[in-house]
């Protein structure tokens, strides 16, 4: 019974953290038509730069602070500067299908090329706010500590406050409006281009708090993050890469299956299982379990 | 104070699209422009709207030049632009496809006032404010795009093929509605359509484009009582 329990609250720990990634990569996707296979290398620099701030400041909170700023810039220079010219130059042919995503492998190795040239190759520890030793139920310590406990705490404000955003605001119906249309976006008035820039931003800033959340269970290296945007991506795809909530519920899916599996049979089988998913997903419905959009009509 | 289109030239890939096409339409006008399929109709309102580029020539609105300009920009000085015929964005609501428009507008009170204006104008939106737009009805959807537009309080109206895919009473209904919006929200209008014989009926103007070019220009009457235009496009 304890382990049952404790498998759950470990699935949506780790869900949460997925979830962070795969609506980085949600975001990126409505508002640009990309993978941005960045988004690893931009989640782990933005968390050199909290991990610098925290050893500087000594707070974790304001390495935190700084990471998710720092990663909204970053997010946001990536695409005035980067994805902006690349698409204002090519236009047609198979190129536009190809040219993204080769850009964002290359900025992925630049940027990781960049940390280790600053930082070294060597792995760091980033020490968490609160405890990461697992409670203890009736004698046994069980893999749920505090700090998880924060990191599931942290990630549902984020989405909850992104759901405001997204539903209740102004620039909220800019970012779905210029998602789902841009051409009729435009045509209504809205700055499509400025729009997605803060699309990239917002996304830049999830994983910054990824980031953050992650290493303290783990470590701090230049491809420290290269496996949370493998399941980050599995998720957005299990979500049907559209959908803000279905990068949510993909996330939880896959949280609970790989913890699942690493609890009662072996952790060995933790990337077999996703990827078993994200092939049964591709095989039985391609378009994801909660795509909200039936594709750009532009 | 005119929308002024010279000698423009616009290629569609290696196709001339438009080719050295000139007309004048004066404001407060319901100028209609009319021609076959792949006369380059659609192609002149997405260049003269921002969202494609020209080849040569010019088009300027009251003095203005509008070529090479971003299709927000336009938009935000008053050129608005309803592109064929379903120009709602279905995940959308009906409300949050009205308010699009109005979204960067300074003037809240009047975007709350002309909102309510187009639900007057056209009552079912108002019935259907929280449903999503892709439940309407194809009438329903035009009426929603072309509402849409007036939140911005425009000042030239870009309408492509509005009857696209509308039953006829539908069709009589949308154009009427133009009509009266022409002196009603103060507009210049060019009317792009298929459906050449309700479009002239409207209209101030026409404008008979084939291929690319402009073969007839002069007053929506005379054309209608044209025989060679008769023939040609309205079909008996």
């Amino acid at each position: 019974m304890l382990q049952f329990i404790t498998a759950i609250l470990t699935s949506l720990s780790a869900g949460a953290i997925y979830a962070l990634m795969s609506t980085a990569l949600v975001l990126v996707w409505r508002s640009t038509r990309v993978i941005n296979f960045a988004q690893a290398g931009q989640a782990v620099l933005t968390t050199y730069i909290g991990y610098e701030v925290t050893v500087r400041t000594g707070s974790y909170w304001y390495g935190l602070i700084a990471a998710i700023i720092t990663g909204a810039l970053i997010g946001a220079t990536i695409d005035r500067f980067f994805m902006r010219p690349i698409f204002k130059r090519i236009k047609s042919g198979p190129i536009v299908m190809i040219a993204p995503v080769v850009a964002t492998l290359g900025l992925l190795g630049i940027i990781q090329a960049i940390i280790g040239f600053i930082w070294g190759l060597s792995y760091q520890t980033l020490a968490a706010p609160v405890s990461t030793d697992g409670y203890k139920i009736s004698g046994t310590v069980i893999a749920f500590s505090p700090f998880n406990l924060m990191v599931l705490l942290s990630v549902t404000i984020t989405m909850v406050l992104l759901t405001v955003l997204f539903q209740k605001t102004n620039i909220g119906l800019a970012l779905r409006a210029s998602a789902y249309s841009p051409e009729i976006a435009k045509l209504s008035g809205i700055k499509v281009d400025a729009v997605r820039t803060l699309g990239w931003a917002i996304a830049g800033a999830a994983g910054g708090l990824a980031g953050m959340l992650y290493i303290p269970n783990s470590y701090l290296y230049p491809n420290g993050m290269d496996v949370l945007l493998v399941f980050g991506f599995i998720s957005a795809v299990i979500g049907g890469l559209d959908s803000l909530f279905g990068a949510v519920a993909g996330a939880m899916i896959l949280g609970f299956a790989i913890n699942f599996v690493a609890t009662y049979i072996s952790y060995k089988l933790v990337f077999p299982t996703a990827f078993v998913i994200l092939i049964l997903v591709l095989l039985v419905k391609p378009g994801g379990l909660f795509s909200s959009s039936k594709g750009r009509k532009d | 104070m005119s929308l002024v289109v010279e000698n423009l030239t616009i290629d569609h890939g290696a196709i001339r699209a438009i080719d050295n096409v000139s007309f004048t339409v004066p404001t407060g006008q319901l100028a209609a422009v009319i021609g076959a399929n792949g006369a380059g109709k659609t192609t002149l309102l997405r260049t003269l709207s921002g969202l494609k580029e020209s080849k040569s020539g010019s088009a300027t609105w009251n003095g203005k030049s509008i070529l090479g300009a971003r299709p927000e920009d336009l938009a935000r000085s008053g050129i608005m632009h309803v592109s064929d015929g379903k120009s709602v964005i279905a995940e959308l609501t009906v409300k949050e496809n009205l308010a699009l428009a109005g979204l960067w507008r300074k003037d809240k009170k009047d975007v709350a006032a002309v909102t309510s204006e187009v639900v007057d104008l056209f009552p079912v939106l108002g019935q259907r404010m929280s449903q999503a737009s892709g439940s309407l009805s194809g009438g329903e959807r035009q009426m929603l795009a072309i509402g849409r537009t007036l939140i911005a309080r425009p000042k030239l109206l870009l309408l492509d093929e509005p009857s696209l895919g509308l039953a006829p009473l539908i069709i009589e209904q949308i154009f009427q509605t133009i009509k009266s919006l022409v002196a009603k929200m103060n507009l210049t209008v060019v009317l792009v359509e298929q459906n050449a014989m309700g479009a002239l009926k409207i209209a101030d103007e026409g404008i008979v484009l084939n291929l690319g070019s402009v073969v007839a220009v002069d007053s929506a009457q005379t054309l209608l009582n044209d025989p060679a235009v008769r023939a040609a496009y309205l079909g008996f």
